[in-house]
């Protein structure tokens, strides 16, 4: 057995002296120039603990010696599967919405918040999903039309005294102009360059919001912003309508979800119709695409300028939301993360993407106690994710879901 | 069999930047009939039919079909006038189902019933595509695959099929399958084909002229039964 795993033991001798040498410069040196290295070997010590216990239980049970432990624990989750599975997806879909529905009673104003995040980020990347995951083109520029959206609402709201009901079309829209603008030279190019040049269209939209004083007020951002009015029926003295302003957070919290309901049905429709049918035949092969018949321009601009809409959309929530827009929010991380989520979730997998939201937004706010780890910890998670799982915790299905192989 | 060529090229010029794949060549199709462009590596067979779908843009002279000048034509537009080309390798889409693939050859098409129908009768002529219709492109074999391209192709309903290399990697067994099922295409359906091969003997056997092309010329026309007899390209294509 020994001799079986030197490789194992070797290269993880190795792999924990790097990491001291990693974690040594991060947690070493201190801002006023002094080097300890007690707290490096107490966090690493406990580091080495942790993955020396993981480590033996995997040899350990590589070479069956812990079969009486796992062989009943993998029969019942073997049964636990074939019983989720044996519910139609309906059932999940109604159980995850009550849930969603009923979340906000149960967790406080800090847990809402969170979720309401959560929920705009779900926007995010399912649009994001319909250019990198559906027509397979690498943006990394996504974030400003989140910023387009939120500014257009802004602007318009703080201005011209608009109404957030009037001014979320014309947020979609303007992103939508936004991102035609941007797509119509860029997507001549493919990969790579194409990462490259919308991550300096992305970087060039943000420049502008924060240099254009007279228009959005550059880096002090625009105040002031009019949260969501809605119209509440009353029965009181006739049947009139009351203007309320969506203060609460508990409030503001459905009209999110129904937000990304929205999106997500929108997304889902899109990917099962003919316009998705021609979007993944360009992500899988340009040519033979257009050989076929599909304008592949078109059909790319068409999945930037969709993927800018729901952005635009998340944008104006964003903005009602926080009351507040500035450049500071539109960041290239910002971007980066979106990214993340989708690719973590599983590329054109709507659950996978929901998921991956959670993973990046939920995780970072449960170890916040933690701090100065926080990016250590989700730098990691995602290496083992990639490892483990390469195409995503909800990788998406391919076979057998269009309606007409039902019939066929 | 009318006079008018159905594709004709007429001094066609193309290239990929400095480079210059075609110097003039010059080829009539008549409808109904089965053509072969025979010739070695980079003799610009392929580079002839990415300038026919204008994927490759011709510099000088004419791509004429059914008449028409089609040089600007993009490439898209094609099969919606009769015009589809199997691109060399196949390049079907590898993580879509066969269903999906055979779906994407008929996208310009709005008659679901009638493309539901063709489908059906692509398993017919293909058997092991009905067999495998759930399972992604990709995970095909070779010869699969490449029948799996010829169908795609086959649910645009084209006039004018052009096919580049549907030998290329594929067992002798699979390609005398795949050049008979040509054949049944040409006999039952009509369809004219423009057919790009190395495999000269296969090729010729099955066409009813051919052409060869050298370094971007024409260098040769006839019937093919007369250039299977010809000396020369026995000695230079057939191996002997």
């Amino acid at each position: 057995m020994i001799q079986e795993f030197k490789k194992v033991w070797k290269q993880y001798t190795i792999g924990m002296l790097w990491l001291l040498g990693l974690l040594w410069p991060m947690l070493g040196i201190h801002a006023d120039g002094t080097l300890t290295f007690q707290k490096t070997v107490t966090v690493w010590s406990y580091l080495l603990a942790g993955t020396f216990v993981c480590l033996l239980i995997y040899v350990l049970n590589t070479s069956g010696y812990l079969k009486f432990v796992v062989d009943p624990i993998s029969r019942t989750t073997g049964k636990i599967k074939s019983a989720t599975s044996a519910l139609p997806n309906w059932m999940w879909f109604t159980l995850v919405l009550v849930l969603a529905l009923i979340y906000p009673q149960l967790a406080g104003r800090y847990g809402t918040d969170v979720a309401i995040n959560v929920l705009l980020y779900i926007c995010l990347g399912l649009g994001l999903n319909v250019v990198v995951g559906l027509a397979g083109m690498l943006d990394l520029g996504y974030i400003a039309f989140y910023g387009v959206g939120a500014y257009t609402y802004a602007i318009l709201n703080v201005t011209y005294g608009l109404a957030f009901w009037v001014c979320l079309p014309i947020s979609a829209l303007t992103a939508c102009i936004a991102g035609c603008i941007v797509g119509y030279p860029t997507l001549r190019m493919r990969g790579d360059y194409l990462a490259i040049v919308t991550l300096g269209f992305g970087e060039i939209i943000r420049i502008i919001l924060n240099n254009w004083m007279t228009l959005t007020n550059g880096p002090n951002g625009i105040l002031g912003v009019k949260p969501i009015g809605i119209y509440w029926p009353i029965f009181e003295n006739g049947f009139t309508f009351e203007h309320l302003w969506v203060k609460k957070l508990q409030l503001f919290y459905y009209f999110a979800l129904g937000l990304a309901i929205v999106v997500a049905i929108g997304v889902k429709h899109l990917n099962f119709s003919r316009v998705g049918r021609a979007w993944e035949s360009i992500r899988e092969d340009e040519t033979a695409a257009e050989l076929m018949g599909v304008n592949t321009f078109i059909y790319k601009l068409l999945a930037y300028a969709m993927g800018a809409v729901f952005a635009g959309m998340a944008g104006a929530f964003f903005a009602a939301r926080m009351k507040f827009v500035s450049p500071e929010s539109f960041t290239f991380l910002e971007s980066a993360m979106v990214l993340c989520m989708v690719v973590l979730g599983g590329m054109g997998s709507i659950p996978g993407i929901i998921l991956g939201v959670l993973a990046l937004i939920a995780l970072p706010e449960v170890f916040r106690q933690f701090d100065s780890y926080r990016m250590l910890i989700f730098g990691a998670t995602m290496i083992i994710m990639m490892l483990f799982r390469p195409s995503g915790l909800i990788p998406a299905k391919r076979v057998g879901t269009r309606s007409e192989e039902k019939e066929g | 069999m009318s006079d008018q060529p159905i594709l004709e090229l007429k001094n066609v010029h193309s290239g990929y930047g400095s480079i210059k794949a075609l110097k003039g060549i010059s080829l009539k199709v008549m409808p109904g009939e089965i053509v072969a462009i025979i010739g070695a590596n980079g003799a610009g067979k392929s580079t002839t039919l990415m300038t026919i779908c204008g994927i490759v843009q011709a510099e000088k002279g004419e791509v004429l079909y059914d008449g028409k000048l089609i040089n600007k034509v993009s490439p898209e537009k094609l099969p919606t006038m009769g015009l589809c080309q199997v691109p060399e390798g196949r390049r079907i889409f590898p993580r879509l189902t066969v269903m999906e693939n055979l779906r994407l050859g008929a996208f310009y098409r709005n008659d679901t019933d009638q493309i539901m129908k063709d489908i059906q009768h692509s398993y017919e002529l293909f058997p092991i595509l009905g067999d495998r219709h759930k399972q992604q492109g990709g995970t095909l074999s070779g010869g699969e695959q490449q029948m799996l391209a010829i169908a795609r192709a086959l649910m645009t309903k084209p006039k004018v099929l052009l096919l580049d290399e549907p030998s290329l990697g594929l067992a002798p067994i699979i390609i005398q399958q795949i050049f008979d099922i040509i054949a049944t295409i040409n006999k039952e359906e009509g369809t004219t084909i423009l057919l790009v091969e190395q495999n000269a003997n296969l090729a010729l056997q099955a066409a009813s002229r051919g052409y060869v092309v050298e370094t971007g010329e024409i260098t040769l026309e006839d019937k093919a039964s007369a250039l299977l007899e010809n000396p020369k390209i026995r000695e230079a294509y057939l191996g002997e």
